[in-house]
């Protein structure tokens, strides 16, 4: 049985241990803001909080969550009040969107570890993938979070 | 009297000429032996190095501030960074994508304690006998023979080059030219046969 913290509640699991947790995630516990994207871990649409770090839900498997916190984007604040989301909205981010929640847990992780990131830490850290090409609006909007 | 004392003398000249030619004859065959070893110990390295620039071992002991991908050592896509402490940049940790195992679904390889070698065991473009003499140095990779061995043994990043999985496109990563067991009997030979760098 694996049991873990799921946005602040204790959840247990009965997917196969091998089960990414994008899938226990969305079809076992319902939350579906988290995106399947490519499913290699190389686009980042499925990004979410592992005990604090961004990972790429598609390829953790979920017994790799036992005992741990995982944080998803309807776990990052209560009412849209987290800095990133602040920004996203300031600066309207978002194109299509599909994209824009493991944007904005990457980017989150990223703040919650380099308070004022550089343009360089920003580019090192968010190799998310956005087929819109709002990657100049991203970059603003975190640098307009890390100032809330 | 003086006849035996002349025979004694010739005999004990005999004697002597033959003890100093097998003393001769075997110092001579000890460094024969020596050199065998030293050659042997050469090729037995050779063998091993021949695992250590694979690219399951090279990918991940760059000597640039990025990992690299695949058999044909691409760089790693993403603009994925070696970081301050050789597990990726902040926010982009290689646990990020890489956990404890490789991951069927996504053919994203994994393995306990995924992270890149530190810059001072880079071992892209160096020889065979670069790398040797860079492993033993103790201000590179600080081995001692016996620590090199230990290393290959017990390691589990250098374990999981014998079960790379399959890639996400679904094809069996190369695993290296001998068998793990051939690896370690190899460098135990080379070891034991006194070390020896090849030029």
């Amino acid at each position: 049985m694996i049991a873990f913290d799921l946005n602040g509640k204790r959840v247990t699991a009965g997917s196969d241990p091998d089960t990414p947790l994008l899938w226990t995630i969305r079809d076992e516990f319902g939350l579906t803001g988290t995106k399947y994207g490519c499913g290699i871990a190389a686009c980042g649409a499925c990004t979410v909080h592992l005990d604090g770090d961004a990972v790429r839900s598609c390829s953790v498997p979920v017994s790799a969550a036992h005992g741990r916190k995982v944080v998803t984007i309807e776990g990052l604040s209560k009412d849209r009040s987290h800095p990133v989301q602040k920004a996203w909205i300031a600066y309207q981010v978002p194109q299509c969107g599909y994209c824009q929640s493991g944007m904005i847990m990457a980017a989150a992780a990223l703040l919650a570890q380099i308070p004022r990131p550089s343009d360089s830490d920003i580019d090192s850290a968010i190799t998310n993938i956005c087929r819109c090409g709002t990657y100049k609006r991203i970059r603003e909007a975190i640098h307009d979070a890390a100032k809330r | 009297m003086i006849r035996i004392k002349r025979s004694s003398a010739a005999a004990l000249c005999a004697l002597v000429v033959m003890l100093l030619g097998s003393v001769i004859e075997h110092e001579a065959r000890g460094q024969a032996d020596g050199a065998d070893r030293a050659a042997q110990s050469r090729q037995a390295f050779l063998d091993v190095s021949a695992v250590l620039k694979h690219p399951r071992c090279l990918n991940c002991h760059t000597s640039v501030d990025y990992p690299r991908q695949g058999d044909d050592q691409h760089r790693h896509l993403f603009n994925v960074r070696r970081g301050p402490d050789d597990r990726g940049a902040p926010a982009l940790r290689c646990q990020t994508c890489h956990q404890a195992g490789n991951q069927q679904a996504s053919g994203v390889p994994g393995a306990p304690g995924w992270r890149l070698a530190p810059l001072r065991m880079a071992w892209d473009g160096l020889s065979a006998g670069e790398l040797c003499r860079a492993l033993l140095d103790p201000a590179g990779g600080g081995m001692t023979p016996q620590k090199l061995v230990e290393h290959l043994r017990t390691e589990r990043l250098v374990a999981w080059a014998w079960e790379p999985g399959r890639n996400p496109r679904g094809d069996l990563r190369q695993q290296p030219p001998v068998s793990h067991e051939q690896l370690l009997a190899l460098a135990r030979n080379w070891a034991e046969l006194g070390a020896a760098c090849p030029e």
